[in-house]
């Protein structure tokens, strides 16, 4: 590992304020950062730990919705009574992410910010990798792309962002409020994370110097008829082949209205408000849900796009925006 | 008492779980350096240039060795390179050529292991990139007959199969492919090498100190008596670390080079090449079969992949060969080379990938056939070893397929694929026959009755975790009529008796008889003592009629003559008696086939729409002769079937086509199964007495709990689906 500096910010002011220096890092949980420092990817001259800047509270917002400061543990978020009974979403997306440890430590911020798990960006003994490389080009195009995307990808890059929590956070249209030395930013959150397009290493449209401090969650229409439906092939400590997160509005048993976000297929969760409508004014447990069902997942998959090895990520997606769906009918319930 | 057969807890368990067992990478010595190893990132060609100067200049640095200042050693680093499992071919720094993606090509030794790895990545590196092999289906054009497999014929044929195929009422034909596979125990390979003058210590992480002795002396060209090797625990071997492999001889080099003892642990990543793995196989089977469904034509043929330094073969067609009566069976294995680093032994090597592509052909036949699984395998029992027409020294498959199929509750299994259900999910049912040689090889070991009536018993052999200390321990409390918290059992160090590899599932069998003989040996002369000794109330009695129980010495027809035994040995001298015993295997080999079997069946359900797997429950029962502790017995045999349920389900090196570089070198992308993932596992072991094998009717049971697992997932996935996968590992995109 090279040698890096340590600050330890004593508060946001402090935090943003020493964040106007070259190549710096912000550091909470460090579950993903340190292993990408160990790994030879990241190469930050500094870091600066938010744990002392007063960012792990979870508060009810004046609107009826909820405030979570950036440095919140992923388990304590999924555990809070708040989140437990208003968003049981978002709860059941961060229990179904990495392991037990890793939830103990992961933050809200750092989660937000965690990097693609492609091969070819995990390992530097690969040449070819634009966002770790900008310009070197994509191994992965014609690589071992079984995890990479269907949806959104671009010439220069094919990875998916790795997110669980991310994806509830979109179907709940959480918004990412930020902080620079021009004040407080509020970033919708289908606007924070980006396509690659031929800048694959911006991952955000966060702001050199800027800090997340917390994410607003506005109330939701959705309570427990939601279902967030992780694919994958081992019970626990395995990124998403697809994921779904899926809520329903009901009102007398018909859909006011619903919400659809892919996890795993692209670059960052993938939403089509446009696709939604699909399912307005449904009565649930009838045929014509189910179709209508299959409409809205024709519609969010439009354009999707396999390649080698990752063609059937867009059945699988299909069939589970249609599961979760049918999930969503039933009330939600969140782990113990 | 007697504590063989006892579910003792494991005598190292509270060392273990407090840290206080000391692991090899855990040694500290004074002045130890680390070394880091910089390996390579194309597949084949060679090192065109080298430019560690940066490196050299970095703090902390004592030395960066590359092929241009590297000792030269005999015969170019090969010379111990003639027997596996311990002596393999290594890249040494003896040369510039790259034969594998993740091969050594450097080593940074430096104060801290922080400094050594900044400076390991800053060793420039140009290559000269040659055209590799790295596609299967394209070097098969190329494949070519092994010498031998695993001390076996490449080939085999019994009767015309020709006649038989063309006899057969029933076939299948079909071809089985397996990937490759990467052991990943939880502990790394560590090596920490020291010199003192011209003696070198090695703690290392091996299944095999002897071994790694003598392939390091002579690699360097030393006496073996010049190497001492240590290694009191292993965090897992599974296979890979059988052999002593480059980083060993390595961090020897090292540490001669730069005055220093010196540590060098492989990261996980590194642990994808240098040190083995399982494999790629292609298997195809045909089988025929009478209208009652008996084989009348075996024919499995295997492709296996091997790199271009050793033409190591996985005998995935042996187990082939003995499990059932054909009447005509031909086998055969050619390899394949490919630019990857050496494959080598692992967890039933052979067995596990030749029982997946055997055990599913059968089931296809039983549908072919319309015959039930169990009733297809009873149909064509092997009552004697087929290949070499050899009774069985012992086997209880019959009882294994009732006891299994009984707990499982096969009887209430409707054949038709897709026609069981739970809840949505379709349900299915498969099972399949695990079986693995019973392995034995001479081993020595020496017990020692101290005068204060305990005893220190030992043999360099190793416990990868299996529970080779507590069993050894329960043997030898046994034997010399000791409580078991009396009796000390040391392993793991060369200058103990020597010991064989532990591999092939034989250490209980090889080292238990060598221990049982030293204890009974060292008794003998505790009793003769007695005997002699006017002073004792077992003065003048028969030796047949002394026995030595908890401790104690007594006259067997007058059970109250008894004293201490620390007694006798305080009025004779106070000195400790001790004996050193050989034990070998004798002819029983020549008059037995020598075999553990056993039944596996499992429940998958799998999601029609999502393809998602998962397994409730599986049932296995084995036959494994007189088990020793049915803990650590039972630990082994499940700790089998969860590989297999990996094997099966998850395990993959998946290796970057353009570059033969594994893209999943970690353990979250490599995946096997978590505790979330094993449901009911039910294990029983059927009495079997096996008065032929040993002096303990012992058969080993580290490997057969991972054969046939995956072959009975598999068909448990065929009945449940209808969708037949014959290609490991069985994942969600290969059924929706």
């Amino acid at each position: 590992m090279q040698s890096f500096f340590y600050d330890r910010a004593t508060d946001v002011d402090d935090a943003v304020r020493l964040a106007q220096q070259p190549n710096v890092r912000f550091i909470g949980g460090g579950t993903n950062l340190l292993d990408l420092m160990k790994g030879d990817v990241e190469h930050p001259t500094r870091l600066i730990d938010l744990n002392r800047t007063g960012l792990a509270t979870i508060t009810a917002s004046a609107d009826g919705g909820v405030r979570i400061g950036a440095l919140v543990r992923n388990s304590d978020m999924a555990n809070h009574p708040l989140v437990r009974e208003q968003y049981p979403l978002l709860s059941q997306a961060l229990l179904s992410g990495a392991s037990a440890q890793l939830r103990n430590m992961a933050t809200t911020g750092g989660n937000l910010m965690q990097r693609t798990r492609c091969y070819y960006f995990t390992d530097p003994a690969f040449n070819n990798c634009n966002k770790r490389r900008p310009g070197s080009g994509c191994a992965a195009r014609d690589g071992e792309n079984r995890l990479h995307a269907i949806l959104g990808a671009s010439e220069s890059c094919i990875a998916t962002n790795p997110s669980d929590m991310s994806v509830a956070l979109a179907a709940l249209d959480a918004v990412v409020v930020v902080r620079g030395l021009r004040g407080e930013r509020r970033i919708p959150i289908a606007e924070f994370h980006r396509l690659p397009g031929n800048e694959p290493q911006r991952d955000t449209t966060l702001g050199a110097g800027e800090l997340i401090t917390a994410v607003d969650l506005p109330p939701s229409p959705f309570g427990a008829n939601a279902h967030y439906l992780k694919v994958r092939e081992r019970a626990s400590y395995a990124f998403a082949l697809v994921s779904v997160a899926a809520g329903l509005a009901l009102r007398d048993g018909s859909v006011e209205r619903a919400t659809v976000v892919l996890g795993g297929v692209a670059h960052k969760p993938w939403r089509v408000p446009s696709a939604e409508a699909a399912l307005r004014g449904q009565r649930i447990g009838t045929a014509e849900f189910d179709r209508s069902a299959v409409t809205l997942a024709d519609a969010v998959l439009a354009g999707a796009q396999g390649f080698k090895d990752n063609q059937f990520k867009i059945r699988l997606a299909h069939r589970s925006i249609v599961r979760a769906l049918q999930q969503a009918v039933q009330p939600a319930g969140v782990p113990a | 008492m007697t504590y063989v057969g006892q579910p003792v807890n494991r005598i190292d368990g509270r060392a273990k779980v407090t840290g206080s067992a000391l692991y090899a990478a855990e040694h500290r010595l004074p002045r130890m350096a680390h070394a880091v190893l910089v390996t390579s990132t194309i597949a084949s060609g060679r090192v065109a240039h080298i430019d560690s100067s940066i490196a050299e200049k970095m703090r902390g640095v004592l030395l960066v060795m590359t092929h241009r200042n590297a000792p030269q050693l005999p015969q170019k680093g090969h010379a111990g390179a003639s027997s596996p499992p311990a002596g393999r071919v290594l890249n040494l720094l003896q040369d510039d050529q790259v034969h594998y993606n993740n091969q050594p090509v450097a080593l940074v030794v430096a104060d801290t292991l922080e400094h050594a790895q900044a400076a390991s990545r800053l060793v420039r590196i140009d290559y000269l990139a040659r055209p590799s092999s790295l596609d299967f289906m394209a070097a098969k054009a190329n494949a070519f007959t092994p010498e031998k497999v695993q001390g076996s014929t490449a080939d085999s044929t019994r009767g015309d199969v020709g006649a038989g195929m063309a006899a057969a009422v029933t076939r299948v034909d079909a071809v089985y492919t397996t990937p490759v596979e990467h052991h990943n125990p939880m502990e790394p390979h560590a090596t920490v090498a020291s010199w003192d003058g011209d003696r070198l210590t090695l703690h290392d992480s091996t299944q095999y100190v002897t071994g790694a002795r003598n392939t390091v002396a002579k690699t360097l060209g030393i006496a073996p008596d010049k190497v001492r090797v240590i290694c009191p625990f292993v965090g897992g071997g599974f296979g890979c670390k059988g052999s002593a492999w480059s980083h060993v001889v390595l961090a020897a080099m090292a540490a001669r080079a730069t005055g220093h003892p010196v540590k060098l642990v492989l990261e996980r990543p590194q642990m994808f090449g240098m040190v083995g793995s399982r494999p790629q196989t292609e298997q195809h089977l045909q089988l025929g079969a009478t209208g009652e469904g008996r084989l009348c034509a075996v024919q499995h043929d295997v492709i296996a992949s091997t790199s271009f330094q050793e033409d190591w073969t996985e005998s995935s067609a042996i187990v082939t060969r003995m499990l059932y009566d054909s009447t005509s069976q031909h086998t055969s294995h050619r390899l394949v080379k490919l630019n990857h680093g050496t494959p080598t032994y692992m967890r039933a090597p052979g067995e596990a990938s030749g029982s997946f592509a055997l055990e599913c052909a059968l089931d296809e036949l039983a549908y072919a056939a319309k015959i039930d699984p169990v009733a297809l395998r009873l149909q064509n029992y092997a009552e004697i070893e087929p290949e070499k027409g050899l009774p069985w020294s012992s086997k209880s498959l019959r009882q294994c397929y009732q006891v299994g199929a009984e707990r499982f509750g096969w009887a209430r299994r409707n054949p038709v694929p897709r026609s069981m259900r739970h809840g949505d999910l379709l349900m299915g049912w498969g099972m399949a026959t695990a079986t693995y040689p019973a392995n034995r090889q001479a081993a020595s070991a020496s017990a020692t009755i101290l005068p204060d009536g305990s005893a220190l018993v030992r043999s360099g052999s190793q416990d990868l975790g299996t529970g080779t200390y507590t069993v050894m321990t329960q043997i030898a409390a046994d034997a010399l009529g000791l409580p078991l918290e009396k009796v000390c059992f040391e392993l793991g160090d060369t200058d103990q008796p020597s010991a064989p590899v532990s591999g092939g599932s034989q250490t209980v069998a090889s080292v238990g008889p060598a221990v049982h003989a030293a204890c009974v040996a060292a008794r003998e002369k505790l009793v003769a003592m007695a005997i002699a000794d006017s002073a004792s109330p077992l003065h003048a009695s028969g030796a047949d009629d002394v026995g030595v129980d908890a401790g104690w010495l007594f006259k067997r027809s007058i059970p109250a003559r008894r004293e201490p035994l620390a007694a006798v040995m305080g009025r004779n001298g106070g000195m400790p008696i001790e004996a050193t015993t050989e034990a070998k295997p004798g002819d029983e080999k020549k008059q037995f086939a020598l075999h553990s079997f056993g039944a596996v069946f499992t429940e998958v359900h799998v999601d029609p729409d999502l393809g998602t797997i998962t397994v409730p429950r599986i049932v296995a029962a084995y036959g494994v002769g007189n088990l020793m502790n049915r803990k650590t017995g039972h630990s082994q045999l499940m700790g089998g079937i969860v590989w297999g349920m990996g094997m099966a389900l998850m395990e993959k090196t998946t290796i970057d086509s353009r570059s033969g570089r594994p893209v999943n070198a970690n353990l979250a992308e490599y995946h096997m199964p978590v505790n979330a993932d094993v449901n009911s596992i039910d294990i029983t072991v059927v009495d079997e007495k096996d008065p032929h094998i040993n002096s303990l009717g012992a058969k080993g049971v580290g490997e057969i709990g991972i054969t046939g697992v995956a072959a009975a997932i598999g068909n448990a996935v065929f009945h449940a689906t209808g969708v037949r996968v014959r290609d490991l590992p069985i994942t969600l995109d290969k059924l929706i």
